[in-house]
Order: C-alpha cells, then sequence, then structure tokens
C-alpha cells in the first residue's frame, strides 16, 4: 500500500478509537416536536432537568413548523434519520403506526396496569393490538372563551349555559354596520375549521341524543336525526340567526383577539395566546349543555418512541419518555402551557378545578371522549363539508351528513381492511 | 499512459470528450434526479405502500379507486379550468400589455421591471397578500372598494363558485411578467422591413396587427402556450397558501390535481395511489405538450 494512504488510515483508525472509548457512556438522543413557543420551552425545561439526573444521556432538541411536521417526520425515520422520541397528534397515532414510524412502548418501562390506572381512560385510544404506542404529558379539553366587555355591553352577565342561551346570547352580541356587515359576530365560528368539528362530533351529535360512531368504531353512525339536528344548530349560526359568518376576520380565534367576537370555542392552548393581548377582557366557561347534559371533547398529544431507537438509544428514550410523562412533568406543562395534566391526580384538585382559566377545561375532562381517529384529516374534512354544504350550496343538514358518512365510512373500511 | 493516449487523439476527438465530460454531469445529475423516480413512480403506482412497511402488488387497483373517485373527476375539471381560462387569459392580457409596451419609450424599462417582479415572488408570499385581500370586511381590500362602490360584499375564497378564479387571478398576475418580456422580443424580432413594406401599401393599424404581428409572433405564442398550460396544470402553491388549511376547498371546488396527489402522498400516506395519479399527471401533460408541439411544427 502506498504510504500517503496507508499513514492516514492508521491515524484515522486510531483516532475512532480514542473518540469512541470518549463517548462510550454519552449517548445522544433526539427530540422532536413542532414548533409552539410555550412548547418549546416546556420540554427544554424538562431536558435540563432530565441531563442533570441522567449524566451520560444527551437530548437534542429539534422543532419544526406545524405545517411540516408530519411529512417531516416520516421522511426523515423512513430514511433511518430523525427522533427517537417524537410527539404526535393523538389522532395521527393510527396512520404513523401503520406506516412503521413508531414501535411500542416496552410493558417494563410502562406497565399498562399503571397507565390505566394512572392517567384519563381517554388514553385507552392509544392501546392496539395489546400495546401502547405512546402516552400524553398533557391533554386539551374545549371550552367556551366569552369576551366579559362585550358580553357587559349587550346586558349580559355570565356565559350561556345551554344551546338555547348560546344562540340568544350571540344574536344579542352581534353589530352590524349599515350596510348589514358585521362589525362584531355574537359567535365566531370558524365552518367547521380550528376545533369546531370536533365541537359538531363529539358535543352537539352527544347533546342531541345520538354518537357519532358506532361502539367499536367500525361505523359512522352520526348521519340520523341527532346528527341532521346538530348540525342545524352548528350552521343556523351563520344561516339563519346570522350571527357570524365563517371568514370573517380570518379565523375565530383572530375574530376573538381583536375584540370582534363575543364568544369562540377553543381548547386550553389558547389561554396563554389570549392572556397576551392586555385589552382583551376574556372569561372562560363550560360548554353549554342541552336538557340537562354536558359533553366535551378531549384530545391530547402524545411522546412515542420512534422505530429508529435500538439498544442503548432505545433505553435512554424509554428514560426520557417516563421522564416528561412523570407528575413533575405534568405540573410544569400546565404551568408553562396551559394544558392539563393527563393525570387524573394531578389534575383534578381542588386548587386547579377552581382556577378561573383552567377550571372550566379541567371541569370538562370529566365528561370529555376522545374520538379515536383513523385517519384525522380525511374524518376532519368530512365534518367541514358537510357545513360547507349546507352553508355555500344550501343541501339540507341530513342529505349534508349522508353524503360525508359515506366519504367517512369509506376511511374506516380501508382501515379496518387492513 | 493516459497521457500518452491523450497525446494520440485528434483534437476533435479531444474536443468531445472534453464536451461530453462537461455534459456528463448534468445527464448524470438528471438520471439520478429526476428520470429515476419518474419511472420508478410508474412501478410505484402498482403498489400499497405506506412509505415504510411493505410494498404490496395490487396490480392497477390504484388507478382503479381513483377513476371510482367522484373527487378525481371535479379535481380534474378543476385543473382544466385553471389551465383552460387562465392560459388564453393570461397570454391576452400579456400580449396587449406587451403590444402597448412596444410602442412607448419614455420609462419602458421601468414598467417592464415592474411587471416583472411578481414573476420573481415567491409564490406562497404573494398567495397569502391575495389571500387577505380576499377577506370578508373589515380586513380585505376588494370587500372594501366593493363596500364603498355600495356593492355587496363578495364571499370570493369562501365560495364554492368564485373560489377558483379568486385563486386563479394571482396565478395569472404572477406568471404575467415572463409572458410580457417573451412577447416584447417576439414582437421585436419581426423584421422592421414587413411594417414599412405595409405602410407604403397604406396597410391600417389594425390590418397591420392582425396581418403581420401576431402570424410573425405564432412561434412566440405557441411557446408561450406549452409552458403556461403545463404551469397551469401543475398549478400548487397558491391553491395550498389560500385555502383554508390548504385543503383546496370549499368542497374541493378549488383543488387541483398536484394537491391531491400531496395529499394521497404525505397526509394520507398512501404513496402508491400518489404515485397512480402521478402517471396520469403525466400522460395528460405529456399528450397536451405532443399537441401543441404538432400544431408548432407547420411554419407560419
Amino acid at each position: 500500500m502506498n504510504r500517503y494512504i496507508k499513514k492516514p488510515i492508521v491515524a484515522l483508525a486510531a483516532g475512532i478509537v480514542a473518540l469512541s472509548a470518549s463517548l462510550a457512556s454519552a449517548v445522544e438522543i433526539e427530540y422532536w416536536q413542532y414548533t409552539y413557543g410555550s412548547r418549546v420551552k416546556a420540554i427544554d425545561a424538562l431536558i435540563e432537568t432530565f441531563e442533570a439526573a441522567n449524566p451520560g444521556i444527551t437530548v437534542k432538541h429539534t422543532n419544526f413548523p406545524y405545517a411540516d411536521y408530519r411529512k417531516k417526520v416520516a421522511i426523515a425515520v423512513s430514511a433511518g434519520d430523525g427522533p427517537d422520541v417524537v410527539q404526535l397528534y393523538y389522532g395521527w397515532l393510527n396512520d404513523y403506526r401503520d406506516s412503521g414510524l413508531l414501535q411500542p412502548l416496552s410493558k417494563e418501562a410502562f406497565p399498562h396496569a399503571s397507565i390505566e390506572s394512572d392517567f384519563f381512560p381517554m388514553v385507552s385510544t392509544m392501546k392496539v393490538d395489546g400495546d401502547y404506542w405512546g402516552l400524553p404529558t398533557a391533554v386539551r379539553a374545549l371550552a367556551l372563551f366569552y369576551n366579559k366587555d362585550l358580553f357587559a355591553a349587550a346586558g349580559l352577565s355570565g356565559a350561556p349555559e345551554t344551546l338555547d342561551e348560546m344562540v340568544e346570547y350571540a344574536k344579542k352580541l352581534t353589530k352590524k354596520d349599515s350596510g348589514g356587515n358585521y362589525e362584531v359576530v355574537g359567535y365566531a365560528t370558524d365552518g367547521g375549521a380550528g376545533q369546531e368539528h370536533h365541537f359538531m362530533r363529539e358535543v352537539l351529535t352527544r347533546l342531541y341524543g345520538g354518537a357519532p360512531y358506532s361502539d367499536d368504531g367500525t361505523k359512522v353512525t352520526y348521519n340520523d336525526a341527532a346528527g341532521a339536528k346538530a348540525l342545524k344548530y352548528l350552521t343556523d349560526f351563520q344561516m339563519t340567526h346570522k350571527t357570524g359568518a365563517s371568514g370573517f376576520m380570518n379565523r375565530g380565534q383572530d375574530a376573538f383577539k381583536a375584540g370582534k367576537a363575543g364568544m369562540v370555542l377553543d381548547g386550553s392552548f389558547r389561554i396563554n395566546t389570549f392572556k397576551k393581548v392586555e385589552e382583551l377582557n376574556f372569561g372562560i366557561a363550560e360548554l353549554p349543555g342541552h336538557e340537562g347534559n354536558r359533553y366535551n371533547f378531549a384530545s391530547y398529544w402524545i411522546n412515542g418512541i420512534s422505530s429508529k431507537a435500538e439498544g442503548e438509544k432505545l433505553a435512554a428514550a424509554n428514560k426520557f419518555l417516563q421522564h416528561i410523562t412523570s407528575d413533575a412533568a405534568m405540573q410544569l406543562w400546565l404551568d408553562t402551557v396551559g394544558e392539563l395534566p393527563a393525570k387524573p391526580a394531578i389534575a383534578l384538585t381542588d386548587e386547579n378545578q377552581a382556577h378561573p382559566y383552567f377550571g372550566p377545561f379541567i371541569r370538562g375532562l370529566g365528561y370529555a371522549t376522545a374520538t379515536a381517529f383513523k385517519s384525522e384529516k380525511p374524518q376532519r374534512q368530512a365534518i367541514i363539508d358537510a357545513i360547507d354544504m349546507v352553508t355555500l350550496q344550501g343541501v339540507s343538514p341530513s342529505d349534508a351528513l349522508n353524503k360525508v358518512a359515506k366519504d367517512e365510512q369509506e376511511v374506516l373500511d380501508e382501515y379496518y381492511d387492513n | 499512459m493516459f497521457v500518452s493516449f491523450w497525446n494520440k487523439l485528434s483534437i476533435n476527438q479531444k474536443l468531445a470528450i472534453t464536451a461530453w465530460l462537461f455534459l456528463a454531469v448534468p445527464i448524470v445529475f438528471y438520471v439520478c434526479i429526476r428520470f429515476y423516480p419518474t419511472f420508478e413512480a410508474f412501478y410505484v403506482s402498482t403498489l400499497k405502500w405506506n412509505l415504510l412497511g411493505a410494498k404490496k402488488y395490487i396490480g392497477l387497483r390504484n388507478y382503479e379507486k381513483i377513476f371510482a373517485d367522484e373527487d378525481f373527476w371535479l379535481v380534474l375539471l378543476n385543473t382544466f379550468k385553471y389551465a383552460g381560462l387562465g392560459v388564453p387569459i393570461s397570454l391576452f392580457i400579456a400580449f396587449c400589455v406587451a403590444y402597448f409596451l412596444n410602442e412607448i419609450t419614455r420609462w419602458h424599462d421601468f414598467i417592464r421591471a415592474l411587471y416583472f417582479i411578481p414573476f420573481l415572488t415567491t409564490a406562497v408570499a404573494m398567495a397569502w397578500v391575495w389571500k387577505w385581500f380576499y377577506q370578508p370586511l373589515p380586513i380585505g381590500y376588494f370587500n372594501f372598494f366593493l363596500n364603498y362602490l355600495g356593492i355587496a360584499q363578495q364571499p370570493f375564497l369562501k365560495s364554492v363558485t368564485q373560489g377558483l378564479y379568486a385563486i386563479m387571478a394571482p396565478a395569472v398576475w404572477a406568471g404575467l411578467g415572463f409572458q410580457v418580456v417573451i412577447f416584447i422580443a417576439g414582437i421585436r424580432a419581426i423584421p422592421r422591413s414587413y411594417y414599412e413594406a405595409a405602410e407604403i401599401d397604406g396597410a391600417g393599424r389594425w390590418q397591420i396587427l392582425r396581418e403581420i404581428t401576431l402570424p410573425s409572433l405564432k412561434p412566440t405564442v405557441i411557446f408561450l402556450t406549452v409552458v403556461s398550460t403545463i404551469g397551469f396544470l401543475r398549478i400548487f402553491d397558491q391553491v395550498y397558501s389560500m385555502t383554508t388549511n390548504g385543503d383546496g376547498g370549499p368542497l374541493n371546488t378549488t383543488k387541483p390535481i398536484v394537491l391531491m396527489i400531496y395529499e394521497f402522498a404525505f397526509d394520507e400516506f398512501k404513496i402508491g395511489r400518489a404515485s397512480a395519479l402521478t402517471v396520469i399527471l403525466f400522460v395528460i401533460l405529456l399528450v397536451i405538450s405532443m399537441f401543441q408541439l404538432w400544431l408548432m411544427r407547420k411554419k407560419p
């Protein structure tokens, strides 16, 4: 061998040996989530305490804009790259699992019995084929945000308690100019986008006596009289009561932020967004009920372990996942992000339940359900399409639901076909 | 050895080898990055595959599913609407602009630059600005002017009938600069002697335009038609940026074929079906391009 080749190779080999010896005790794992100021801050804080408690393990935290998040994860993991521990929306679990992006959580590190006794029951949706695939740090519920100043100006005190009151309040709050254009909307609707499709599916349908899906989750069942009443209720805000239009000020939350909406539905994660607007004097109330019943929709982001993690990285990933789903992490998440602890023991403290902002959400968790999404995007689209058909094409609510139920049933069938 | 071999070659052989050496770089690049994946798509289109799991051969099932999907036919119609209306409208406007811009000498360069700027702007940034133009009151400019003139607000992007045209407008506007520049070059390439001869024969302005300018521009028109037809058939950025959640709504009325491919591939991870749809788009583009090239074959 040529000496110009031989010498560098020997030097390189020696270097590699020296380097790997010094790194032998250090494991680096990667954590991915989407970019959202307070979530990034919370994870950074958790990584700091984790690294202090586990010398020899470092966690690299990467975050991407929400819009690109899903495909970045899919592409990176399939290329053998990307995160060891990854955050994903619970509704994406099946897409991720089917694509082999995740591995089941080990039963030793995460015993099923303690998951089932410690976490809110809705977390059971994450158990598929006898394995848990991810655990949440926090859960979210919906509540009604209302603008106290606009309420006072309209002579209203306190939030509506029932669906009928909500309509009545919305009418009183709405202001239009001489040309009939909205200046203030009573209820800021998003035409099903944002959180509103959950409200339609899990709250309104149930309040009118129906159910969105069959108990075993294989059939769409909202295309009945109850579903039609629910859809009519939701679209009547735009069509009949004229208390708001989808797209006003771009999104419902934007209208609310600008003080141009009396009421808007949103999740607990929005508290901090609205708190930043100084002029906004808002209150939060539980979602209105109907005939003595109340329902809510809960959702959560889970942390899963990607199929790429093996050996000591897997061991480190397990430790990190335990750390970010610990009791202390949940309290930190509540304080930093405003999302509710995923364990009743920590969420349902007297102090939390009486909290003016978190209280209504935490009380809502008690009667909330989480949709077991098979493929979140087309299922969300189904409800949005039904609302569009009614508001833009004048289709009757029951015809609209029949049409989209067929589309959504195809998604379910395709999932169960596998 | 190499040196003695090289020295034996003639100048022409050396030139050829050098040329191929340089050409090899883009050829290898294109084969690996463009052509190989293109042909791979034909194969993937016969699979059921979610990017990671096992690949399952299912023959033409993906195509059957696509053709049986009524949304596909709506999306196909949308795509042809974008091209069928967008191309003639943009060519007509571009020609008018170029024709009159060519007549003036004062500020000619400045105005031409103004028309060209949108072409250089990122489509996404532009789409977002237009999205805000289309907002209802009290945000949107367009509705502000309509309201000022006493005309009722229009829903624009929130409408199943207006949405597609509302998205087409910025796409036309964005391509205009390029088309104007090509048209001006085309107009300037027409020999002055034609015009002088026509003037001596007493032809009017309109006659000159119809008998000389337009026929001489035929290659330019065909070139622009091919390029912008392909551009409009592949429209994506504007729709993705301007519709709620990038869903091509309301009710799929603004969704073009490329967005549907994107959704299959990256929202639902149905790579096989996305590839099948890509193959369909490929065939459509191929047929249309061949037809347009066949038109061009005849000399003006």
